[in-house]
């Protein structure tokens, strides 16, 4: 097979194609976009094992199709990076209304040392309904209480865990307290208040980073602490401490809260009004996984647009942030990753903007910026090939995708059902 | 001559004698007294509009004698000399609970309620009606236990009498007219039963039903035709306390608790069905739709609840108090003034004021806001007198009338005055005395000690005090009351004297005993010295009221009227029809006839309807007329949400019993939701607003148009056809409501249909009972004596159905549940005509486009329940492909902004064109609500709802530039951009107020700012959404 094989328009002749296990393939013609800004229209991309071998222009390269094991022409197609997924719950939930299939949060308040790794199951039924769309990693996210626990970046497809993890135990994640909260009672409907119990979590909160803290200076305490061992990296820079908030007034007690520790890598997660605090972001690096594009302002008086608008207002002020997707049906809603980047772009982001805002800046936030992210030599060779742009759900088609090097079956349960039905009616 | 006399006599004795007629014995001797009171050079007031200076009032055996200005004063008068103060009738509250208990709601439904098992029955024991909430039988005057201390607060402001009734239930029965005496129950009470109450919260009630407003108005309603056919029934097998009661007071005056403006126009409207003239209880925000309360035509019980300011010195805290909440608290005090200025007959209530004693400033404000002092007096005399038909008792100060009244120091609307003393029924309650001698001057106090001068000056009623001791001076503390004094103070670090002493009025001095600190006793002598300066000094004249504009609607991104308007006069649909042509130039016309997209055409609208598509039609030369340039920019029909549940009030779901087709949601709508700007701004213009899924036969459906600023009336798309939500699965059947929810029939989907069996054929037997009575003639109905079928407006509804004059959407998952239906329905000759969500629709669309039923369903939502595991994103593509006409709806406010975007989802998944995908969310929705022949296409002849987008608009990157709604821009960027600017700067103006009212020390509230509340098929009202969440 050592020719130039011309794509065949069908997903299936590609997956078939992509099943076969070859270890040196060019990737020629296609429009690359690199995902840090740039864009090679004609490339060529090579994989060799699991790593990206060429990213180059194919003009001026002689290409000798002997060298490879296979060169697939993608001509009118689009390169891309794997997607990421940040800050998600996708692997460790099915059905949302099933208690049975829940396994993202756990009792407790303070749950350093919960690791949602161990959780992740890689046989999800809904992980392949999210791939088929572009995105390959997802930061596995524990949900709840005050610590929730660490996360890890994992691969959509994998035998198991241990197979598909990128990086374990990436960062601790914490529900910065709010100073104002929904309120429901049966008199007044829905309100927002004054948070009663905020000096009580904030308290609580220091003492425990306190606490923490003076643990970590020894490295062989006395009485091992687990909550406390597993607060180690955030302390010593090795891992992130991801910081959810969204109200600017929280979001600025919690970057005070990170100064007082003296973290490291602190990330803001969620930042709903980060567009309101730009300058103290960027002052004080610290980068934002921004809450989804697709989302109601919460207050009336708000801009209509605003939610839509906020990746704009934080590129025009250099802040650096990746979009994620927490909320309602938020590992469902994973395989809309691309469109909520796609609004973005509606709204002021260009496009290279924006899926550099699922690709390269998300990796970058999460410190896999060295295996993934772009379309770079020397990085894992983790993409995907699509009919047309990747952001409009009208163009988004996946065609031919690999994680390290391995080629990603785009079958999945729905595909089949279809193609079942399909077959059932006869109709094309 | 001496016969007559004897004749007035004999008369007079009688009358005598009559006053003083008891059916209680008297422990000793009784008191009566026949005393004659005179009010002698008082300002009185002897009605609200007549007002006599250096006026008498004389008064005997609770009644008034006469009042006037040049009376001669009976010899055994007691004489009460009241120069310079002023004589009122006492006010009157027709909505108050006094003497009674204070109900207070738990409102908790079943299902609601985590902790126990769902009442589906009433609780009372006993032969009253089915309804816990329908209290008709309860009666006032049976409940009514004198309340001193609650009189006294009320005499205080001013009152006399009030009507009372608990603040309970839907129907509450009667409420009583008492006097604030202090006697006895039975010398209170004026009329027993003076007016029925109403209102639309369930209040105690533990029953389900009903949980939402919509429930709680089909109640009331059905209750009005219960009792008719109670009343009218010879033949009933039942006999009903609560509906015997019902059909009595009906005929009293009605007083309905709205509470708010919207509530009131429901009211006026449920009113207006059962040919009821209520007495609305106001909210306080009723000049926010002024011309629709003014068309009521109802009278109204107006409050004095202003709201208090809010603390916003915390700028990012601030941002969470709403537009809505800064405009109202600004403007709040123009209601009552509103309410004058319209012309309404309405009277003033003390209720809804937490501290009763807020009540008189709250009033004088109201005067400062506009609202006349004849008025405001009219509104606490003669009108709530004039209401419930006790003008011949109360509310003016003529003869024959109940001695009621009060005595002030000043005008009542004077801001230092205050009630002196309040006369009811002839028995005075004193506050201050209004024979107290002017003890203002300076006087000296001599101690063995040393002497002390003390200057008592400012309102001669209650003089302020002011020691000097050594060089500085403080203030006193002392008590002044029956010509006694008692004062106490310190000086010199370690030394005090407290003292106590008689006034003499000859001498003006104060003398008697005094302590001093180390409890030696010796007598002290204050002795007047100089007097003070008592002429008050004129009060600036109070800078006039600056306000904001009300908006309509009253939320963010409402619009003032423009300037020539006025403050009241609300010509909004004057204003928003400001274009009679618009002519949109050089633009991509989607037409959705066929796949035709016309490029660079031009499309002109006139009068609200597309007249003429083409390329270069002439510029109209017509006034009002606007053109806009849509160079590279895409138009479109406008977007319609077949699947919606915004713009609703207090619950979508009713879901308490297995039925509740009797439940519209028309009746709630909330014109004033943000969700509709923010949905127009997506270019939706059309949404059915649903019923939610909580059970198999739900609510009936309203169709309306995105029409911003108009009211709810005008919202409701015109002539469509009606609708009715059924839901079928995991709702339903309760399964995701946890353990304690498995009482409520059905709980599996085998029950479901048994349901339906159950309903169909109940409603096909109500509609042949009805037809055949219809078919009699009125002698027949006599002769035989036939009573009128009740009318059941549960069955009614779903006679409809049967008689294809009313439609099915049905919320619906799994295919066998799906199967189902079409059977039951096909078994009983109807049709389905919607299935929604539907995500299971792709395995039985054969079955379905045989049934030629519609889908409506989710672009690409799965795997939030277990019934949806095998949802497939290409199940849109699948039935269009199958010949089933289907569109993508909502269910969420939020993907409701993108529907356009959910559309081109079908694109991806299963390769719809960008055609047919566009009709998924126009054209499609369109034929389903059996509107295509109006809205849906591009076409001659049809209405103007448009869509100009920035790009294509089955692409990601388009944004809705303009939304047309009837011809008329309801959506533009470009005003998008100025209301931004008006919110902003509205809200700094306001704020700037409310800082200046904290730095003057006025009353602040801590942040507490109200949320709206976004709707899904499965929200419970009474329960966060948060706790919900699913489908």
């Amino acid at each position: 097979m050592k020719n130039i094989l011309y794509i065949i328009f069908l997903m299936l002749g590609l997956n078939a194609l992509a099943q076969k296990t070859y270890t040196h393939i060019a990737l020629i013609n296609a429009t690359a976009h690199i995902g840090n800004g740039n864009i090679i229209e004609n490339s060529i991309i090579v994989i060799n094992k699991n790593k990206l071998e060429m990213v180059s222009s194919v003009t001026g390269i002689r290409l000798n199709p002997s060298a490879y094991d296979t060169v697939i022409d993608l001509m009118g197609k689009h390169i891309y990076p794997g997607l990421i997924n940040t800050n998600n719950i996708l692997g460790l939930h099915d059905a949302e209304a099933v208690r049975a299939t829940k396994d993202f949060a756990e009792v407790g308040n303070i749950n350093p040392h919960i690791r949602t790794l161990i959780a992740y199951n890689t046989d999800n039924i809904i992980i392949p309904t999210v791939k088929t769309n572009g995105i390959l990693y997802t930061q596995v996210t524990p949900r709840e209480g005050l610590i929730s626990g660490s996360s890890s970046i994992m691969a959509l497809e994998g035998w198991n865990w241990e197979d598909a993890v990128l990086k374990a135990d990436d960062g601790i994640h914490l529900n910065f307290p709010k100073a104002v909260k929904r309120k429901f009672t049966e008199e007044e409907g829905l309100s927002v208040a004054t948070n009663k119990n905020y000096t009580t979590e904030i308290n609580y909160l220091y003492k425990f980073f306190a606490d923490a803290q003076a643990y970590c200076l020894m490295s062989t305490p006395a009485e091992k602490n687990i909550r406390f061992e597993a607060m180690r990296g955030v302390f010593n820079g090795t891992a992130n401490l991801y910081l959810h908030s969204e109200k600017a007034k929280d979001i600025l007690s919690a970057i005070n809260f990170a100064k007082k520790y003296s973290i490291k890598k602190p990330v803001i997660v969620g930042g709903k009004e980060s567009y309101k605090i730009t300058s103290v972001l960027k002052k004080n690096n610290i980068p934002v996984m921004l809450n989804r594009v697709n989302d109601l302002p919460d207050n009336a008086d708000d801009d209509v647009d605003i939610v839509y608008r906020t990746p704009y207002l934080l590129q025009k002020d250099s802040v650096l942030f990746c979009l994620q997707l927490e909320g309602d049906m938020e590992a469902m809603q994973s395989r809309n990753l691309p469109f909520n980047a796609g609004v973005a772009v509606a709204y002021g982001l260009t496009k290279e903007q924006a899926l550099a805002s699922i690709s390269y800046n998300a990796a970058k936030i999460l410190g896999i910026e060295k295996e993934t992210g772009t379309l770079e030599e020397g990085k894992l060779a983790s993409l995907v090939v699509s009919d047309g742009d990747i952001l409009d759900m009208k163009t988004n088609n996946i065609v031919l995708a690999y994680i390290a090097g391995k080629s990603v079956n785009l079958i999945n349960k729905q595909t089949e059902l279809y193609l079942k039905y399909k077959t059932k009616y006869g109709i094309k | 001559m001496k016969r007559i006399s004897a004749l007035i006599l004999v008369l007079s004795f009688l009358n005598f004698n009559f006053f003083g007629q008891s059916t209680f014995p008297t422990n000793g001797a009784p008191f009566n007294t026949h005393s004659i009171y005179a009010f002698v050079n008082a300002t009185i007031y002897i009605d609200f509009e007549t007002v006599i200076k250096k006026g008498t009032l004389l008064i005997q055996d609770g009644k008034i004698i006469n009042a006037g200005e040049k009376i001669e004063l009976p010899k055994n008068a007691i004489v009460y000399d009241l120069n310079g103060k002023f004589i009122y009738p006492s006010f009157i509250d027709l909505y108050s609970d006094y003497g009674l208990q204070e109900a207070k709601p738990v409102n908790t439904g079943g299902h609601r309620r985590p902790d126990g098992a769902p009442q589906m029955e009433s609780n009372v024991k006993g032969a009253y009606g089915w309804n816990q909430a329908i209290k008709a039988e309860i009666e006032s005057h049976k409940l009514f236990i004198l309340n001193k201390d609650k009189a006294e607060e009320l005499k205080k402001i001013g009152f006399g009498a009030v009507v009372s009734c608990p603040k309970d239930g839907i129907v509450r029965g009667t409420g009583v007219f008492v006097n604030l005496n202090n006697k006895n129950e039975n010398e209170s009470i004026i009329m027993d039963k003076a007016a029925g109450f109403y209102s639309l919260s369930k209040g105690t009630s533990t029953q389900e039903y009903p949980s939402s407003l919509t429930g709680c108005i089909a109640l009331l309603r059905q209750t009005y035709y219960d009792a008719l056919w109670y009343g009218q029934n010879k033949n009933k097998t039942e006999y009903n306390i609560s509906l015997e009661a019902f059909n009595k007071i009906k005929d009293l005056p009605c007083i309905f608790e709205a509470n708010d403006k919207y509530n009131a126009l429901r009211a006026a409207k449920i009113g207006t069905e059962f040919g009821v003239k209520y007495i609305i209880k106001a909210g306080g925000n009723e000049y926010q739709r002024m011309n629709d309360i003014q068309n009521t035509q109802l009278k109204y019980i107006v409050p004095l609840n202003f709201p208090i300011a809010y603390d916003v010195e915390d700028p990012f805290d601030a941002e969470a108090v709403s537009l809505t909440d800064l405009k109202h608290w600004e403007l709040a005090p123009i209601n009552p003034a509103a309410f004058e200025k319209s012309f309404i007959q309405f009277c003033l209530t003390s209720a809804d004021l937490k501290e009763k004693s807020q009540f008189l400033s709250n009033l004088r404000k109201a005067v400062k806001y506009g609202l006349s002092e004849k008025t405001a007096l009219k509104a606490l005399t003669i009108n709530p007198a004039t209401f419930i038909n006790a003008q011949d008792k109360v509310g003016a100060l003529k003869k024959g009338l109940l001695a009621n009244f009060f005595i002030s120091n000043r005008s009542i609307f004077d801001n230092e005055a205050s009630v002196m003393q309040t006369w009811v029924a002839g028995e005075p309650t004193v506050f201050s005395d209004i024979n107290a001698p002017d003890i203002r001057g300076n006087y000296v106090l001599s101690t063995p000690d040393k002497n002390f001068k003390i200057k008592l000056s400012g309102d001669v009623n209650m003089p302020q005090a002011k020691i000097t001791i050594d060089t500085t001076k403080k203030n006193l503390n002392y008590s002044f009351s029956n010509n006694f004094i008692s004062f106490s103070f310190s000086y010199d670090s370690t030394k005090s004297i407290r003292g106590s002493g008689n006034y003499s009025l000859e001498n003006k001095f104060f003398e008697g005993k005094a302590q001093s600190a180390n409890g030696e006793w010796f007598d002290f002598k204050l002795a007047f010295e100089s007097a003070v300066d008592t002429t008050t000094k004129p009060k600036p004249a109070e800078k006039k009221v600056e306000l904001g504009k009300i908006i309509y609607p009253f939320n963010a991104y409402g619009e003032p009227l423009p300037e020539e308007q006025g403050l009241f006069k609300d010509q909004w649909n004057k204003f928003k029809n400001r274009y009679s042509a618009i002519l949109i130039k050089n633009a991509t016309v989607w037409t959705n006839s066929g796949d035709s997209v016309l490029v660079d055409h031009d499309v002109y609208v006139v009068e609200g309807k597309i007249v003429r598509i083409a390329k270069n039609i002439d510029a109209p030369k017509m006034a009002f007329a606007k053109i806009i340039d849509a160079q590279g920019k895409h138009l479109t029909p406008g977007i319609i949400d077949e699947h919606s549940h915004i713009a609703l009030t207090a619950g979508v779901n009713e879901g308490t019993q297995a039925s509740s087709a009797e439940v519209r949601m028309g009746d709630v709508l909330n014109p004033e939701d943000i969700n509709i700007y923010r949905q127009l701004s997506g270019g939706v213009t059309t949404s059915q607003l649903l019923h939610g899924s909580a059970n198999p036969i739900g609510g009936q459906s309203v169709l309306i148009k995105l029409r911003w600023g108009h009211t709810a009336e005008d919202l409701k798309y015109e002539k469509a056809d009606g609708f009715i939500k059924f839901a079928l699965g995991e709702n339903v059947k309760q399964s995701n409501w946890g353990d304690h929810n498995s009482v409520r029939f059905p709980q599996s989907r085998m029950g479901v249909e048994q349901v339906y069996n159950d309903y169909f054929s109940r409603a096909k037997e109500y509609d042949l009972q009805w037809q055949g009575f219809s078919k009699l003639s009125p002698k027949d109905i006599e002769k035989n004596k036939i009573g009128t079928p009740r009318k059941d407006l549960e069955l009614d509804a779903l006679a409809e159905i049967l008689n294809r004059k009313r439609f099915i959407t049905c919320h619906s998952y799994v295919q066998s549940e799906i199967n189902m239906l079409m059977h039951v329905a096909d078994s009983f000759g109807f049709k389905v005509n919607t299935f929604t969500h539907i995500l299971e629709g792709y395995k039985v669309a054969d079955k379905m486009k045989a049934h030629g039923v519609n889908a409506s369903t989710f672009a690409d939502w799965w795997a939030y329940k277990n019934e949806v595991i095998e949802a497939i994103p290409y199940n849109a593509a699948i039935l269009t492909r199958m010949g089933v006409n289907t569109s993508i709806n909502s269910d969420d406010a939020e993907m409701a902004r993108r529907l356009n975007q959910e559309a081109a989802k079908a694109i991806k998944y299963g390769g719809l064109t960008e055609t047919e995908a566009l009709k998924l969310v126009t054209l499609n929705p369109a034929k389903m609500l059996h509107i295509d022949d109006k809205v849906g296409s591009i076409k001659v002849g049809k209405v103007a709802d448009l869509v100009l987008w920035t790009d294509n608009p089955m692409s990601v990157y388009a944004i809705a530039d303009k939304t047309i709604i009837d011809g008329q821009i309801y959506f533009d960027r470009e005003e998008d951009a100025k209301l931004k600017q008006y919110i902003k700067t509205e809200r700094a103006r306001i704020i700037a107020k409310l800082l200046l009212e904290k730095q003057k020390g006025g009353k602040v509230e801590k942040l507490k700012a109200k949320h709206e509340r976004l709707y899904h098929c499965n929200t419970i009202e009474g329960v966060d959404e948060e706790v919900t969440g699913h489908r």
